[in-house]
């Protein structure tokens, strides 16, 4: 692998003694319909044509980092939810993982074993988001509410463990905030049961549709070595064919004893690296969620949650980590500086979508103004953690 | 296997019914458990479509009963020479703004409920709940219905239309005024004159709107008016996305008009005729459904396939809603518009999708004929007779037979539109240019030579 | 390769470049290199293109106020080699200014405005450094330790 910066040239010139046409600047967001939040991007257009695009982030921007480097360790946690508020177990985890190594906690298995749990049924709520959404912006509403009533069962999964449904703080440092519920356990297993033949429906319904084929394959082709200069990770990586995945490359938790596959994109209905595998990158990394769960659920020893150390003010000692972990989006990493205080020098977050996103442009060029949108929903991002 | 805390087997197997009963019961809301299945309700579907064509036919019959019983077409004199096509004119606008606003309102509900269904909702449930029953034998508790009952929302658009109706009126400041408020209108006045050239029923002898000798030829040129009105609505608005939306109109339904040109000769040239009346009246009275022209020769069956799928592109419905395309152009043309003339620009669209299906089943379906040989031949016999109650049987017969299938054809308009995403503007035009073109050619050619191989059609060359 | 053979590597072929080495006594937590302002370029393209070190990728780009100093700090990765290298370049207060990877990394330009944006690190070569988060008429940058919250923005009143 030798990737190179070699991002194609931006507005082709005009073929001479073509009719003369006259470009418009379009304002897409940041209040539209398939921008997934307040996102903002210019595009300049020749008729349909999106000659170039200039992306504008930071109106949701809420100073992520510089309240972390005023509250204390424990308090972070939830201002991680707001974070990627489609994967908040994820995020909680990340941020959790990352201080845990620093201060070198160790946490009782049932913790571990549930973690994994929630954050692959957080992948799932989270690719079933995603998958409605693209549908949506593809012009297919009935696959959303489809993908809505399962995802429903997974809030309300979260809602019987922790008692809330999008911002969870659930997982802590040093463990879990509570332990399941007895039946908890049996009504995952149902859901997984019940969840799995539905993804049958869903390609279906949606990934093998002949228009929606023909609106996703060929459209927006991120080659792997672009995809690899701009830091792209997760399905948006592995659309494009590099086997990347944190859970298998480094794993944390216990994701090594585990059987999965790591999807990625196979260019089956058009190119490799178009819109189309990056969305059924994500179809299938459900079914991958969906086997793992089952694995875990076979072996979840009882005992306590919370590491019995982690309870007091957190003081972690002088020094700097970076972890990561696979988020549904990517690979989330935390960088915590410490000096031996109670709260950190830095946190910075690296967010997937952050990444995911600066590439936008390098993809968006030439394509059609519907193409666009088809682009901008197959990166998949949240703008609360692009913009933190 | 059994879980370590729970007293349920923990896996009960892919897609069990136990594992579909705790995520039902448990896990999403139990009051709403059938709907997730998406399957609930779909039995009152059969009973809830005959609403409009019952209603419509009973409106078309007070309409023939009236002009019959004033004898307003028998009557002669210089006076009524002039004053009888201006009331039955008059007349006519009435019955058809009444058809399209009973229509469109049943419609939207219909919408509504139908893509609820296809989504695990239930849809408009509440508006309309009806609170306290007739008693009608108290002893055994029997009512005429529930006592608190809420027939499915009937009153939803009822609600919607008040609301759009209470809303502001807002022109954009840089908008281009005059065309801005015109757009609608004239929107709406193509869909409403197209309305005139359909045969509701047999009963021609009296009158039909406008039974013109050319009224296929008038019913394409008219539909294409909605562009226009679409058109000069995206220009005045000045919104860049209601601009796009306009070009792609014009694109879209310009080049839609071939294609289903060519299905409508097919038709023509097997009827021998373009008054629309004649085209009818040349599926039937005899061998019932096969006489219709979509069984006629499979070129007409080809013709309808093409005619119904543009049809789709020329009322800019789902997959081809590119004009308002809302993931890419917020609402396209209407973005602009609020209130009163965003709804006119709704009854127009719901409109133009009646007329296209009910244009279809005027010319494929068979029209007023019902498909059964007998009721057929009454029909025939009716249309001629002299007689009140044969005319109002015919006339009501007829407007319930092409109401009907026009509304299956709604039906399916609306289930492509909630099972299909949407194609970009290229394709669009792929399919009409270089698919629909060239097979729209070979319906006619082949359909031409098909009445030339066998005149009459099948039925007649092979029963005889 | 593990993270102590890189370090190794970088050292030996830039043992002017690297100012120290590891964590400093007791500290927790990754090692990392501390590199020279003007020689961070020349080390992040050898590691990038060196065909023994394949540092294919700008994992994350940080800027850090220590107090006393910022510095800008680079997780590389090598997917090939399986390893991560954490690159920090101190920077003083007055003057924080390093060269762009841009050219080498993609994913270096919003990363880098980002910094710029929130912590004032200028980097030269950068094809557009404006600002990326915050509005683009702010004033002072957030993420240093001395920044003062501004009492009011565009009629906006900051009470708190």
């Amino acid at each position: 692998m030798s990737p190179e910066l070699q991002s194609p040239p931006l507005a082709q010139p005009r073929a001479p003694g073509d009719v003369r046409t006259e470009e418009m600047l379009l304002n897409i967001g940041p209040q539209h319909p398939s921008t997934h939040g307040v996102f903002r991007v210019v595009v300049q257009t020749d008729g349909e044509i999106v000659l170039d695009s200039e992306p504008h982030i930071g109106y949701l921007h809420r100073c992520f980092e510089k309240i972390a480097e005023s509250v204390d360790y424990l308090k972070v946690t939830p201002y991680t939810d707001r974070l990627d508020y489609l994967a908040s177990m994820c995020n909680n985890l990340g941020y959790c993982l990352t201080v845990e190594k620093l201060m070198g906690l160790q946490i009782p298995r049932r913790a571990t074993r549930l973690r994994m749990i929630v954050a692959e049924l957080n992948r799932v709520a989270s690719h079933l988001l995603a998958f409605g959404t693209y549908g949506m912006d593809s012009g297919a509403i009935t696959p959303f509410l489809h993908a809505f009533r399962d995802r429903e069962a997974i809030l309300k999964l979260f809602e019987i463990i922790c008692g809330q449904r999008l911002n969870y703080n659930y997982v802590r440092i040093g463990g879990l905030a509570e332990d399941a519920p007895p039946r908890w356990l049996d009504q995952v297993a149902a859901f997984v049961d019940f969840f799995e033949p539905k993804i049958d429906e869903y390609d279906a319904l949606l990934s093998y549709n002949g228009i929606f084929i023909k609106r996703a394959a060929n459209i927006g082709v991120l080659p792997a070595a672009t995809a690899i200069s701009w830091g792209c990770t997760g399905p948006v990586l592995r659309g494009s064919g590099v086997r990347r995945d944190i859970r298998k490359d480094e794993p944390y938790l216990e994701y090594d004893k585990v059987e999965f596959d790591v999807p990625i994109g196979r260019g089956e209905v058009g190119t490799l690296g178009d819109c189309w595998d990056r969305y059924m990158v994500r179809v299938r990394e459900m079914r991958e969620a969906c086997k793992i769960v089952r694995q875990v659920l076979k072996d979840v020893p009882e005992g306590p949650v919370m590491a019995p150390e982690a309870k007091k003010v957190l003081r972690p000692p002088k020094g700097e980590v970076y972890y990561r972990i696979e988020n549904p989006r990517g690979e989330l990493g935390f960088y915590v500086v410490s000096d031996g205080k109670d709260k950190a020098v830095r946190i910075k977050c690296r967010s997937p979508a952050f990444c995911n996103l600066s590439v936008l442009r390098e993809i968006a060029h030439g394509c059609m103004l519907a193409d666009m949108i088809m682009i901008i929903g197959s990166i998949d991002f949240v703008m609360g953690e692009v913009d933190r | 296997m059994t879980g370590p805390a729970g007293s349920l087997p923990l896996s009960t197997g892919r897609g069990s019914r136990e594992a579909t009963a705790i995520v039902y019961q448990e896990l999403l809301n139990p009051h709403h458990a059938q709907t997730y299945t998406g399957r609930a309700y779909w039995g009152l579907f059969p009973f809830a479509a005959l609403f409009v064509p019952v209603l419509t036919a009973g409106l078309f019959v007070a309409w023939e009963a009236v002009v019959h019983l004033t004898g307003l077409t028998r009557t002669t004199g210089e006076f009524w020479s002039v004053a009888r096509p201006l009331l039955l004119g008059l007349g006519w606008v009435h019955v058809i703004l009444i058809f399209i606003t009973i229509f469109s309102m049943y419609a939207v509900w219909m919408e509504r409920k139908v893509s609820a269904h296809m989504q695990c909702r239930t849809g408009p449930m509440e508006v309309g709940r009806i609170q306290g029953s007739i008693f009608l034998w108290k002893r055994f508790n029997f009512r005429l219905w529930p006592k608190s009952w809420s027939p499915h929302g009937w009153l939803q658009t009822l609600a919607d239309g008040l609301k759009l109706m209470a809303k502001e009126d807002l022109i954009p400041k840089d908008a281009d005024r005059w065309i801005f408020i015109l757009a609608p209108i004239v929107a709406f006045t193509g869909v409403f004159i197209s309305f005139l050239v359909i045969p509701f029923h047999g009963v021609l002898s009296s009158f039909i709107p406008a039974d013109l000798d050319t009224g296929v030829f008038f019913f394409a040129a008219v539909t294409s008016i909605e562009a226009i009105g679409v058109i000069m609505a995206g220009w005045a608005s000045n919104n860049k996305w209601a601009l796009f939306g306009a070009m792609r109109a014009a694109t879209q339904v310009v080049s839609y008009e071939l294609p289903i040109g060519l299905a409508f000769l097919t038709a023509v040239v097997a009827a021998g005729s373009l008054r629309v009346s004649d085209i009818v009246a040349a599926q039937g009275p005899d061998y019932g459904m096969l006489a219709w022209f979509v069984f006629r020769s499979p070129f007409l069956l080809l013709a309808f396939v093409i005619y119904f799928i543009s049809s789709l592109a020329e009322c800019k419905r789902a997959p081809f809603d590119l004009p308002e395309a809302e993931s890419e152009l917020i609402s396209g043309f209407h973005t602009e518009y609020s209130s009163m003339r965003f709804s006119i620009f709704f009854l127009a669209e719901y409109a133009a999708m009646y007329v296209v299906a009910a244009f279809a089943a005027v010319l494929f379906l068979g029209g007023w004929w019902t498909g059964i040989a007998p009721v057929d031949h009454f029909l025939a016999d009716a249309a001629k007779s002299d007689g009140l109650l044969p005319r109002l049987a015919a006339v009501g017969i007829g407007v319930f037979a092409v109401v009907g299938k026009s509304m299956i054809l709604v039906f399916f308009q609306m289930a492509a539109r909630w099972t299909y995403p949407r194609a970009r503007l290229d394709q669009v035009m792929y399919l009409c240019l270089k698919v629909f073109l060239p097979f729209g050619l070979l319906t006619l050619v082949g359909g031409t030579a098909w009445e030339l191989w066998l005149e009459g059609g099948w039925p007649k060359a092979l029963l005889g | 390769m593990t993270r102590a053979e890189a370090h190794a590597a970088i050292l030996a072929k830039f043992p002017d470049a690297i100012v120290r080495d590891g964590r400093e006594g007791k500290e927790a937590g990754d090692p990392y290199l501390v590199v020279k302002a003007e020689r961070l370029h020349d080390v992040v393209k050898w590691m990038k293109e060196d065909p023994g070190m394949r540092f294919e990728v700008l994992q994350c780009l940080s800027g850090v106020d220590y107090g006393k100093d910022l510095a800008s700090v680079y997780h590389l990765d090598s997917w090939t080699n399986k390893v991560t290298v954490c690159l920090r370049v101190e920077l003083p207060r007055e003057k924080p200014e390093v060269a762009s990877i841009t050219d080498l990394y993609g994913a270096a330009d919003w990363h880098e405005r980002e910094a710029y944006d929130l912590l004032g690190i200028t980097y030269t070569g950068h094809p557009k450094l404006v600002r990326i988060l915050c509005a683009e008429d702010w004033v002072g940058y957030p993420l240093r330790k001395d920044y003062v919250f501004p009492k009011e923005y565009h009629g906006i009143k900051n009470d708190l």
